[in-house]
């Protein structure tokens, strides 16, 4: 048969985390079709059509889908599954809030997180905080899952698809969008950039956070944190890398004021380079870290800032 | 209103886990264990609803084995007002716990049910977003702040401001709904000697997942649990400069 991708985005943009489910889609059944859910997003639908390996693109535009809330998008998911032997999302906020909503009502496991398509219906998965990896296997039937994006490669945009309009499913009408605070930064995105510099408690306020600003901006990197700076108020909730926050995998994490909480270290250790910043050298980061500077960042941060600058990082 | 709170016994949030050398689990002989810390949070917001008189009681649920009713008395010691255990010693898979909850919802019938969003054992992040699809009611999930509507009629309602990937998005919900409580929500409180000692005598009711129909066989099948790929050891470096030379080295600068 085939496998269903749900696209992430925000009705402007398609977010890479579906290019990347779309690659651990094509390991478990293909072809590949993307839904993308939303209102007036017929520009993300094109985007979708690009993605390498996907055969077509299903658009269903409407205003109960603007918000993709868990309600309105199960029923749409379900009026479709019967055409699919794999269901899959990124494992977002989004995926993860809508997902199992569609595995209960089809009365199949889900697999979370998934970070290995061993075989069609065998996935390495990470518990305990990521101290453990899992291999387990689905029954037969559907394959339900959702992909943590840092472990798949993005599948490329070489490919044209076709865009079907499909129409909504009935709203059960139970839930509806309040509001929303949404972080605005020119950065790249955490969960995909190729250098993140993340601050924790070490920092001491939200005032001394903004150290970190300008060798993000010199190095095109995005700003994570610590639970404990997030907690303390220094961020907000989106720059939390974590267990429970976002997990990424950089090409280069930079650490700073981290003491590297089992929780913290779930959430970067998969990066390709760790920098640790520290002034405690008995700091847990310092065990994952491949390079640590010890001393006070304080110091440090200016240092490390014009030491770029001079090297001709802007 | 009433409310219901699950909770689940996990190891404790600051043991560090240990693979068995079989590679068939991880150790958990003589680990310390502890309430799910998500699910405190949960029955933080549970036990403040009641205070705040917008809740008439909190029964707080625990699917596990027969240890599991230390973690329910922990709730009843925070506050909460009675506890059903449903016991068993197999490991039980998300969905089959929601089928349980939803069993237990049928007969106790809570107009507002929290619970964590997520075990921070096999962080599957799925029990709550299950249950409310199995009942047919709304979820909020990673719920940040929560603000009670009319409880009564046509209009009552929840809402509850949830933590994103973007930052904060707030729905508004009918009751009865589904809430999974994210870090923020509140600072769960720790138990007074007095609360402990009272909640000695609350009751706790004991069931079985036969006792309420629901098939707990696992469905899915693990095949083995392994150690995470080590990463080396790294170096100490003296300056900032000499840090940027081995980074440009390594290609990731």
């Amino acid at each position: 048969m085939a496998s269903l991708v749900l696209a992430e985005h925000d009705n402007a943009m398609l977010k890479d985390a579906t290019h990347k489910t779309v690659s651990a889609a094509a390991q478990i059944s293909m072809p590949v079709h993307v839904l993308v859910a939303g209102e007036n997003c017929g520009a993300v639908a094109e985007a979708a059509a690009k993605i390498a390996g996907v055969e077509k693109v299903l658009l269903a535009d409407a205003a109960i889908y603007a918000k993709q809330l868990a309600e309105p998008m199960q029923a749409l998911i379900l009026s479709l599954a019967a055409n699919y032997d794999a269901i899959l999302a990124a494992a977002t906020t989004t995926g993860k809030n809508i997902l199992p909503r569609v595995a209960a009502k089809l009365d199949t496991p889900q697999i979370s997180e998934i970070l290995k398509v061993v075989s069609p219906d065998t996935f390495e998965r990470p518990i305990y905080a990521g101290n453990a990896i899992e291999t387990v296997q689905a029954p037969a039937g559907k394959k339900i899952a959702t992909v943590r994006i840092t472990a798949f490669a993005a599948a490329p945009e070489s490919g044209s698809a076709g865009i079907e309009k499909i129409p909504a499913a009935a709203d059960p009408g139970l839930s509806a969008f309040a509001g929303e605070t949404l972080s605005k930064s020119e950065r790249p995105e955490l969960t995909s950039a190729k250098i993140v510099i993340s601050g924790g408690r070490g920092l001491g306020s939200a005032e001394n956070f903004k150290l970190l600003d300008s060798i993000a901006d010199k190095l095109h990197a995005a700003v994570g944190a610590s639970r404990a700076a997030v907690d303390a108020g220094y961020v907000a909730n989106d720059y939390q890398v974590g267990q429970t926050g976002k997990a990424v995998a950089p090409e280069l994490y930079i650490a700073v004021g981290i003491s590297g909480a089992i929780q913290h270290l779930a959430g970067m250790k998969d990066s390709r380079r760790i920098v640790a910043i520290n002034k405690d050298e008995e700091a847990p980061i310092f065990q994952v870290a491949d390079y640590g500077l010890v001393g006070d960042l304080f110091k440090i941060l200016p240092e490390l800032d014009e030491e770029l600058s001079k090297r001709g990082y802007k | 209103m009433k409310v219901l709170v699950p909770v689940k016994r996990v190891i404790d949030y600051n043991v560090k886990v240990r693979v068995k050398a079989d590679q068939t689990g991880v150790d958990l002989a003589n680990v310390k264990m502890s309430m799910n810390p998500f699910d405190e949070i949960a029955v933080e917001a549970a036990v403040q609803l009641k205070e705040q008189g917008r809740a008439s009681e909190v029964i707080v649920l625990s699917v596990g084995p027969g240890q599991a009713s230390e973690t329910i008395r922990t709730a009843l010691a925070m506050g909460a007002d009675r506890g059903i255990l449903v016991k068993t010693d197999q490991p039980v898979e998300p969905l089959a716990v929601a089928k349980i909850i939803k069993a237990v919802v049928e007969t106790e019938k809570p107009d507002f049910i929290i619970t964590g969003k997520q075990a921070i054992d096999d962080d599957a992040n799925q029990v709550g977003q299950m249950l409310a699809a199995l009942l047919d009611w709304p979820q909020a999930t990673f719920a940040h702040a929560l603000e009670m509507g009319p409880e009564e009629g046509e209009k009552r309602s929840v809402k509850v401001s949830r933590e994103i990937d973007g930052g904060l998005q707030t729905v508004e919900v009918k009751l009865p709904a589904v809430m999974t409580t994210d870090l923020r929500l509140n600072q769960p409180r720790y138990a007074s000697l007095p609360n402990i000692m009272k909640a000695k005598k609350k009751p706790i009711e004991e069931k079985s997942p036969a006792d309420l129909g629901v098939d707990i066989t696992p469905r899915l099948k693990v095949l083995k649990v392994s150690e995470p790929p080590k990463r080396g050891g790294g170096v100490k470096v003296a300056s900032v400069s000499e840090l940027l030379d081995r980074l440009k080295a390594d290609g990731v600068l």
